[in-house]
């Protein structure tokens, strides 16, 4: 009889909310309660630095083609020695989607997301992050990885010295 | 009968007192009802203002009083202004023929815990239920819009639907306490409520005092899903608060209502008897809070089928069944 399944189901879904209202809340008071976010949650970008204490970042502009808002901005300049670097580096954080994909495209594992998701300005201009806010003095996420060390050939060590590499062959000793 | 001057000073200060608990259990029962209605969506509700939130209907207050008095410019102005009164005060005026616990003795003098002990009280209830309707009726037509309007004449069309089933359910109630008396019909439970008697009677009364202060499944008159919210769409500020404190005032004095004709009243073991009536009315408040967390909003035309198709053929058989079974006790 639909009539008896009918009321039948009404006090299921009272038993429904009874059991519901005994159940402790999934609330996270936020001020007080953090949740701790996973290690690979994107939040507030960094630009890091190699083992060496040297920046990674050769302003290669890479990240900021990747950037689908357009939110990171930078200006390319040279060592001395051959390095690059960037000469000031910008991202405008009120425009960030914190999508990840600056840090997918860094080839030097320079741009890279943490997990802090505390950014929060009275003033949307304080929200526009320099280098200077930017860069960090840790590695973040590989302690070993150093671009110079395997590649930026000719620029820091000579040409063969990098890790995975092999001396250049002399073409002209290589004759049969 | 002339009353001396104690006499007065006590009914005076049942007066102050009913007006006072009715009004901050109004109160709180707002705050009871955002934080039940949070536990069972897995919120923790208000809990900001004070411990516990306990200080939020304070913070309510301030808010409501400190907000713009807005008043449409096409509104019939002093319909529109009366109409929030109207709605709140049979409210509060139904809770005199209720007894809320047993007579206590003050300075040698019996002293009835009811403001009026009318001997038709069945009957002033039912009426001043009617008399709420209108409030809501001219205050949906005097905001001169349409939500308004369509809140106001659903809320009669819920009216003629769900108050004769709920004259009705309470006619077995009255023809077993042989008295139209509230303080009778208390007392004839001195032993056995008669939800006992009268579960179906009871289960008729629940729903139709449900429609009766226009809460979720039958709130069809606010429906914000569809009529922004009903017939207090135009009105802001304190005047909202009095349609919203009447609604909870309706709740309270709807769950001492169902108390006092099918609970039991204020009799009960070992606790005091205004207890035992105060636990009795919030378990019925709760019940309602709890069936707006569950059930969701009827349509305005299956209200009418229920009413009318279902509840009121069932409260006359059930009148019917009951006088049989009297007929079969007296003989």
């Amino acid at each position: 009889m639909p009539l008896i399944s009918d009321i039948k189901a009404i006090i299921a879904g009272f038993g429904v909310t009874l059991h519901h209202m005994l159940r402790r809340p999934v609330t996270i008071q936020y001020p007080e309660e953090k949740r701790v976010p996973y290690p690979r949650f994107r939040a507030r970008i960094v630009l890091t630095r190699d083992p060496d204490g040297g920046e990674r970042c050769v302003a290669c502009y890479l990240c900021s083609a990747a950037c689908p808002v357009d939110c990171i901005s930078m200006q390319a300049a040279e060592r001395d020695d051959g390095r690059r670097y960037a000469a000031w580096f910008r991202i405008n954080f009120s425009r960030c989607i914190f999508c990840g994909l600056c840090a997918e495209a860094c080839p030097t594992l320079a741009i890279q997301m943490t997990p802090d998701y505390e950014i929060c300005k009275r003033d949307i201009m304080d929200l526009v992050y320099e280098k200077e806010d930017l860069l960090i003095d840790g590695c973040g996420k590989d302690n070993s990885y150093n671009f110079y060390h395997h590649a930026g050939i000719g620029v820091t060590q000579p040409r063969g010295a990098g890790l995975e590499e092999r001396l250049p062959v002399d073409v002209r000793s290589l004759l049969p | 009968m002339t009353a001396s001057p104690l006499d007065i000073a006590l009914f005076a200060a049942k007066l102050g007192v009913v007006f006072f608990v009715i009004l901050t259990m109004a109160a709180y029962l707002v705050l009871a009802e955002r934080r039940i209605l949070a536990w069972i969506q897995d919120r923790k509700g208000p809990n900001r203002v004070g411990p516990f939130g306990m200080l939020q209907p304070l913070a309510d207050l301030i808010k409501l009083l400190t907000k713009e008095d807005f008043i449409p410019s096409a509104a019939d102005r002093w319909l529109f202004l009366l109409a929030p009164a109207m709605a709140a005060i049979p409210a509060i005026l139904t809770f005199a023929v209720i007894p809320f616990g047993a007579p206590i003795t003050i300075a040698g003098r019996q002293v009835p815990l009811l403001i009026a002990d009318l001997n038709v009280g069945v009957l002033f209830f039912l009426a001043l239920s009617s008399i709420a309707v209108y409030g809501m009726a001219i205050g949906g037509w005097a905001s001169n819009s349409k939500y308004s309007l369509l809140g106001g004449i659903r809320g009669l069309a819920q009216l003629i639907s769900y108050e004769l089933s709920m004259g009705l359910s309470l006619v077995p109630v009255i023809m077993l306490a042989h008295s139209f008396s509230l303080t009778a019909i208390v007392d004839a439970q001195s032993t056995v409520p008669f939800i006992v008697y009268q579960p179906v009677a009871f289960i008729i009364f629940l729903i139709s005092i449900t429609a009766e202060c226009k809460r979720i499944p039958f709130d069809i008159p606010e429906a914000e899903g569809e009529l922004v919210a009903g017939f207090h769409t135009e009105y802001s500020g304190m005047r909202f608060g009095l349609f919203f404190v009447g609604e909870y005032i309706n709740i309270i004095v709807l769950g001492g209502l169902a108390t006092t004709f099918f609970l039991g009243g204020w009799h009960g073991p070992f606790l005091p008897p205004v207890v035992w009536f105060t636990i009795k009315s919030l378990a019925v408040a709760f019940f309602f809070i709890w069936m707006r967390g569950t059930l969701p909003r009827l349509r305005y035309d299956q209200l009418m089928h229920l009413g009318w198709k279902v509840l009121t053929p069932l409260a006359l058989v059930n009148i019917l069944a009951t006088g049989w079974w009297l007929a079969l006790a007296a003989s």
